[in-house]
């Protein structure tokens, strides 16, 4: 199966490497992982895939089909739910339990993240517009966007402004997929993955860790 | 405030054998140096003026005269390229941080040394004493 487990992102820290140099890392707590469903090529799917459930909730956070879908794996019900598409079929059996020990010898990382909710933004801070003098006649619009259109936009055909123009807006809370993060340290007791870097979204916040897709090659440090 | 889980990451990267040392202490900070496959100690001693932080993040700040000109470097605590902490001299100071001897030249910079308390007898309770007495009146 390839390496993959929901978590929960935990803090951030900073730890030493054996050559005593100061490594940054994002703390998960992966606490192991139920397998949900499994799915297979020959069978009504058409595709090998696993899935995964993490978190157990109680039956009034879930709903009736849910706690059923649980049940079918003999665990009580679960928050949350991820699908790993596999190549091959797998040896995992429904309700085998997945800990963080599969990421054993796996170097990068990627993780797919919810990042944090901004609210409505401006331009400067959404799409890091350059803003309006701060003097020289500028009054009251300092930080915003400027001109979005011209009357020749479309050459004489409307004058409206491009689709796709960046403007203000709500910004965060989107899908972020980091990629590429050294993997530090993997501890099986306490259920935590150490990724070096910073990952997406506030603590707390569900990550799907997943060994990197686009295998790195990188020279050993 | 910090979260158990991360305190237990740090915990195995924190010096368990720390020697202990204060602000205004006169110390022989001892860091390895690695030049290519070869390891060297190299010795900085000056006065800490500063400690700051909590856990693995904690950092303290040395200042000496070299030259005439103030250096000032400052070291992880917990970090493994620092080989030792000699406290050669304990100096009296009544603040935290000592950024005052930044000002100061010459003699001045010196700090008077604390005075010895009988190893008996908890440092705390010896200088808990007049600070009671001068209370009172």
């Amino acid at each position: 199966m390839t390496p993959a487990l929901l978590g929960k992102k935990v803090g951030m820290t900073r730890i030493y490497d054996p050559k005593g140099r100061i490594v940054p890392v994002t703390v998960v707590e992966a606490k192991p992982n139920v397998i949900t469903q499994v799915k297979t090529a020959d069978g009504k799917d058409g595709y090998h895939a696993v899935q995964l459930g993490f978190e157990e909730c109680k039956p009034r956070a879930s709903t009736f089909p849910m706690i059923a879908h649980a049940a079918k794996a003999g665990h009580a019900p679960l928050r949350h739910y991820a699908e790993i598409r596999l190549k091959d079929a797998t040896d995992k059996k429904l309700g085998d339990s997945v800990g963080v020990s599969i990421f054993d010898g796996v170097k990068y990382v990627d993780v797919i993240g919810t990042s944090k909710g901004k609210g409505f933004a401006g331009v400067m801070k959404r799409h890091h517009f350059g803003g309006q003098p701060a003097s020289h006649g500028t009054e009251r619009k300092h930080r915003s966007p400027g001109s979005i259109a011209s009357r020749a936009t479309w050459r004489g055909q409307c004058g409206k402004p491009k689709k796709g123009v960046r403007m203000a807006g709500h910004m965060g809370m989107d899908q972020v997929t980091t990629r590429n993060h050294p993997l530090v340290g993997v501890d099986a007791v306490k259920n935590l993955l150490l990724i070096k870097g910073a990952l997406p979204g506030p603590n707390g916040s569900l990550l799907f860790v997943r060994k990197s897709i686009t295998a790195k090659v990188r020279a050993e440090e | 405030m910090t979260n158990s889980i991360i305190t237990g990451v740090e915990a195995a990267h924190l010096k368990k054998d720390l020697t202990p040392f204060e602000v205004g202490d006169t110390v022989d900070v001892a860091t390895r140096i690695v030049e290519g496959d070869k390891e060297r100690i190299q010795v900085f001693s000056g006065t800490i003026i500063m400690r700051k932080g909590a856990g693995i993040n904690e950092t303290f700040t040395v200042r000496r005269i070299v030259n005439n000109e103030g250096v000032e470097r400052i070291y992880p605590v917990h970090s493994p390229f620092i080989a030792s902490i000699t406290v050669k001299r304990s100096g009296e100071r009544r603040r935290a941080k000592l950024f005052y001897l930044r000002d100061r030249v010459g003699k001045s910079v010196r700090l008077t040394e604390k005075r010895k308390v009988k190893k008996d007898e908890p440092a705390a309770k010896g200088e808990a004493k007049p600070e009671l007495a001068g209370a009172a009146s």
